[in-house]
């Protein structure tokens, strides 16, 4: 980070804050009103929202504290940052849980008046409340900004007509008001918030309007009185066009109305609620204007089976969720592969197994979606890359879905389905329709007959007269989509839908390699890794380091160049926030030289682990005389920051 | 337009007969299964149905789980689908707010219906979703040879229950009534004359219609109905429900029911003071009458047939179509770049 003194700005390039307190206390509010703040003043930002797993867990425990962390800068951010470099804490349980995530030297802000023997109690900070240490020892290492916000922000109510406890509850615009000034955020689009949204209660409007603006000219008194100073981050070279903040799950929801805009057939939605997958079926919901038709079944499996029925009929039925849900799912997913009906399935991976902790990201799901189903039972796989992209996909998966009569799963992850990210507004007219062809004519109509090209079977819907056929589970003969036990068309129509899967390759983009394909390790990702993989690859690249990206978006089938792809490198290296699922793929299929890098902590990868790996990997290979220029990494120095950071856990 | 004159052209075609639902597939039922009579009866109502609401045939669509009985759709002349065990109530769901304007059925089992899809049964009876499901209840598995299922009878000898069922049955009209079924009736296979007539009203009921059919499984239940649905034994065993008729039954019609202390008895006309206008009228409309005849089981009651309950509600997808004008009105057809475009900035070219 460069750093330079600027009149009494300090400049720095990127920047990474965190806010942090109870569930209760409105972080992911005040969280996204400080993004789109940051939009509109024009840097470029990544984000991730943390959630405690209970909905009301006690105030001040440590396993109620929600999160909210943003990384924002002048140039291209692609992860919401490793460790803060700034923290908002609101009481002790919100510290204690960060402090040994945050940069050392990093600015704590904190409530000060929250900070007393009750709270401490509620955090089991035991050695502050034995008296073993205290706070001030304990954030030496840090610029510490104390303010008293109960008092400040009941101070600046005064006129408000509200009881106390009210008042109060606008400190986080309080809070979010000083970091505004301390980053030079525009105040407007949060004031404008304020008023569309509280617009019906003019008292709260009011208290959280003069909260903000308190927190903000608290700024200044920090300035005169302590000659804090204010941090400029330049604006960033976006491309020009029109932006906005978008989730995954609200991508997935605008790509599930783009699908029915473009495809001209009815879409039904049905899925039953589950963490992190619920918010599509709200935003679906909610959108009943568009014509859509979303419905909350009773579970999972009814969920998928009304989708299929939904296709059956002529719509394109569409069911989300995430991992135990996907659980209940396969056998209606069967049922889709042997019918051979439109179906797109969304996946929002979350830690497993079982209920695992269903607030945290992982990418687990993925040898479950490609064989997790009895029998032979090929299927399309997609998985999108980032929140933005999550539109996209769905579009395209019920593209080839329809083209090829089959299901598809969308792997999609915690990380991107809750995370958001600035994007570029497609123009919906540009976007191509979906071609649907259903079939009409009753003289030449069988039910298992095949397109010469996809080797999809039509689609004949109930209405049409003339077409009146039966179709199910049981294995039907060829052409004629008859119950058939023979073993020869049974090993026929096993082999033809997994032939009809491998064509879709004809319909997907080859995958790009970033960075010379001479280089000689290559780093293969996939999903939402994207952003964190790319940063680093950039970084090792400008260190001069012999390291490529390419990423993979299609996991079934895969793209046709990928095997040529593979064999230009000496190594290929695959992180995975899993225990090498996409690894065992890739060796399995490739036989290539593939070693994984591998973690399963809920969270996403960090920039500073990642190019960890790749140093490791870069050294490994130059002991084996694998590469062909000397790339001078220092040995041991894993070592030495290893111990580097034990010890810095020990002073904190 | 060109779509119109189709639907124009087909309805004055229509006259069916029962063979044009014949789909020439050879059902693979044991020979004696009440499965045929009860395959007849659909040929013969879906026939009528299209004859009187001008239904053409490529507008059922007939959705079954898995099981003997769920086999059905095979053998039907019309869309159909033999989906997965227990499911059907689900995919109907799908294919019915997909396309409000088909006739949708289920065929399901007492195993398919009552144990591994029960959920989906009881929620689709609650949301009054226009299908209609024929339970064909054998109080057996069929397809897997022979175990017990929800409605296998306590001590009933199976192959999964060698000492006998320890399990009492679940009554699936019982079932129906509490979910607020808005239309439930009870047949008997071999009277196909009655099952086809209490089809055709299913048929033209709007909402959910859920009819138990005692079906006899002459392979691993067989008469287990005969006690009261033997064509001999039938008239003084069985009771006749009809809208607006007062509750009588026996050969001669001599016999009855009368409500006493909200409870039901049997009665003999002629007998202890009791003349024809004493004995109870039957209302299908009237919830408490319903569940009170529904309570009534032979041996200790004659076995109620026929339409138990019947009430007008709107449909699911009467309420979901109208939420959706609702929506367009209130805030406009949607418009997708606009809701993109919501919370948008502007970077300009510098
Ligand atoms: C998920 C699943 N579990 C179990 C089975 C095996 N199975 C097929 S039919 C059936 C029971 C059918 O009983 P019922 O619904 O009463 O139909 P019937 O054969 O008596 O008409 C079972 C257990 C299956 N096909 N799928
Ligand atoms: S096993 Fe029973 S229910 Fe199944 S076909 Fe044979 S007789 Fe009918
Ligand atoms: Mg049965």
């Amino acid at each position: 980070m460069e750093e330079s003194e600027l009149g009494r700005k300090r400049k720095l390039e990127k920047v990474t804050v965190k806010f942090a307190g109870d569930s209760g206390d409105g972080i992911q509010l005040i969280g996204s009103q400080f993004t789109v703040s940051t939009a509109i003043y024009g840097n470029d930002f990544a984000i991730f929202p943390e959630f405690p797993a209970e909905i009301r867990a006690p105030a001040g425990t440590t396993y109620g504290v929600s999160a909210f962390q943003i990384q924002f800068g002048a140039i291209d951010i692609m992860t919401p940052g490793d460790e803060p470099d700034a923290l908002v804490a609101f009481n002790p349980a919100a510290l204690k849980v960060n402090l040994n995530l945050i940069k050392p030297g990093a600015l704590v802000i904190l409530n000060i008046d929250e900070f007393d023997e009750i709270n401490f109690k509620k955090a089991e900070w035991n050695s502050i409340i034995k008296g073993e240490e205290n706070l001030d020892e304990i954030l030496s290492k840090y610029e510490v900004i104390k303010v008293q916000m109960n008092k400040l922000v009941i101070d600046a109510l005064k006129d408000v007509n509200l009881p106390h406890k009210e008042k109060l509850r606008s400190r986080n615009f309080f809070a979010l008001g000083l970091v505004c000034w301390i980053f030079m955020r525009p105040l407007e689009p949060i004031l404008k918030f304020i008023k569309e949204n509280f617009g019906k209660k003019p008292e709260i409007a009011k208290a959280n309007e003069l909260a903000l603006k308190a927190g903000y000219n608290y700024g200044e008194t920090l300035e005169i009185k302590h000659k804090f100073v204010k941090i400029e981050i330049p604006k960033y070279k976006f491309e020009p066009g029109k932006y906005r903040y978008v989730s995954g799950n609200e991508a997935f929801a605008l790509g599930i109305l783009a699908i029915k805009e473009k495809a001209k057939i009815p879409v039904v939605f049905a899925s039953y609620p589950i963490t992190p997958a619920s918010d599509i079926l709200h935003y679906l919901e909610s959108y009943r204007n568009f014509g859509i038709i979303a419905l909350q079944m009773e579970d999972e499996i009814s969920a998928v089976n009304t989708a299929i029925g939904a296709s059956f009929a002529g719509a394109l039925g569409i069911t989300a969720t995430s991992g135990p849900g996907l659980s209940l799912k396969s056998e209606g997913i069967n049922l889709a592969v042997m019918t051979e009906l439109p179906l797109i399935v969304i996946d929002n991976q979350r830690s497993g197994p079982s209920t695992g902790m269903p607030t945290k990201t992982e990418q687990t799901d993925l040898l479950f979606a490609l064989f997790g189903r009895h029998g032979e039972s090929p299927l399309i796989v997609i998985a999108p890359i980032s929140a933005g992209d999550c539109f996209y996909s769905i579009i395209e998966a019920a593209k080839l879905s329809i083209k090829y009569m089959t299901p598809v799963i969308i792997l999609s992850e915690l990380y991107i389905a809750m995370g958001s990210e600035p994007w570029k507004i497609p123009d919906i007219n540009k976007i191509p329709d979906i071609e649907v062809k259903f079939w009409k004519d009753g003289s030449k109509f069988y039910p298992y007959s095949r397109d010469e090209n996809t080797l999809a079977r039509p689609w004949a819907k109930p209405g049409t007269p003339g077409l009146e056929h039966r179709i199910g589970g049981l294995e039907k003969s060829h052409i004629y989509g008859r119950v058939s036990y023979d073993p020869q068309n049974h090993d026929f129509m096993v082999k033809l839908r997994a032939e009809k899967i491998r064509r879709v390759q004809t319909d997907i983009p080859d995958v790009e390699v970033y960075g010379e394909e001479d280089a000689e390790l290559l780093v293969l990702g996939w999903g939402s890794t994207f952003g964190h993989i790319r940063a680093v690859v950039e970084r090792a690249r400008e260190k001069g380091w012999p390291v490529a990206h390419a990423h993979l978006k299609y996991i079934n089938p895969l793209p046709k160049n990928l095997p040529d792809i593979l064999k230009k490198f000496k190594r290929v290296l695959i992180p995975e926030l899993n225990l090498g699922q996409l690894l065992l793929l890739i060796r399995g299929k490739f036989l290539v030289d593939a070693v994984g890098f591998n973690k399963v902590t809920g969270t996403p990868f960090k920039e500073s682990e990642l190019m960890m790996a790749v140093e490791k990997e870069l050294m490994n290979m130059e002991k084996e005389g694998k590469l062909s220029k000397p790339i001078h990494i220092q040995e041991g120095r894993f070592e030495e920051k290893e111990k580097g950071g034990a010890v810095k856990h020990a002073t904190a | 337009m060109q779509q119109l004159e189709e639907k124009n052209i087909s309805q004055v075609v229509i006259n069916y007969t029962p063979k044009d639902f014949d789909s020439g597939e050879e059902p693979r039922w044991c020979p004696g299964c009440g499965d045929y009579a009860i395959l007849n009866a659909v040929r013969s109502a879906f026939a009528e149905l299209s004859k009187e609401l001008g239904i053409p045939k490529e507008k059922f669509v007939i959705v079954s789980g898995i099981g003997c009985s769920s086999r059905f759709p095979y053998y039907m002349n019309t869309y159909g689908m033999h989906g997965i065990h227990g499911r059907a109530p689900a995919i109907a769901t799908g294919v019915k707010v997909a396309n409000p304007d088909l006739s949708v059925w289920v065929v399901t089992g007492d195993g398919d219906g009552l144990a591994i899809g029960g959920n989906h049964l009881i929620h689709a009876m609650r949301r009054n979703i226009d299908i209609k499901i024929l339970l064909f209840d054998n109080r057996i598995y069929g397809l897997t040879k022979g175990q017990y299922s929800p409605t296998s009878v306590m001590g009933q000898i199976t192959k999964s229950s060698p000492y006998g069922v320890i399990e009492r049955p679940v009554d699936p009209v019982m079932l129906a009534l509490s979910q607020g079924t808005t239309f439930i009736a009870r047949a008997i296979d071999r009277d196909i004359k009655r099952l086809t007539e209490i089809i055709i009203e299913a048929g033209k009921h709007k909402g959910t219609a859920f009819i138990q059919i005692y079906q006899n499984c002459v392979v691993f239940n067989d008469k287990a109905f005969d006690d009261f649905a033997g064509k001999e034994v039938r008239s003084e065993r069985v009771i006749e429900l009809k809208h607006g008729k007062p509750l009588l039954f026996g050969k001669n019609l001599d016999k009855g029911i009368i409500i006493e202390n909200g409870r039901p008895k049997v009665v003999k006309i002629g007998e202890n003071g009791i003349t024809e206008d004493k004995i109870t009228v039957y209302d299908e409309t009237d919830f408490y009458l319903n569940f009170v005849i529904a309570t009534m089981h032979y041996p200790d009651f004659p076995e109620p047939i026929g339409i138990i309950r019947r009430v007008k509600v709107p449909t699911f997808e009467e309420l979901l179509y109208n939420q959706i004008e609702h929506a367009k009105k209130l805030k406009g057809e949607g418009n997708l770049q606009k809701l993109i475009d919501k919370n948008s900035w502007e970077i300009l070219p510098s």
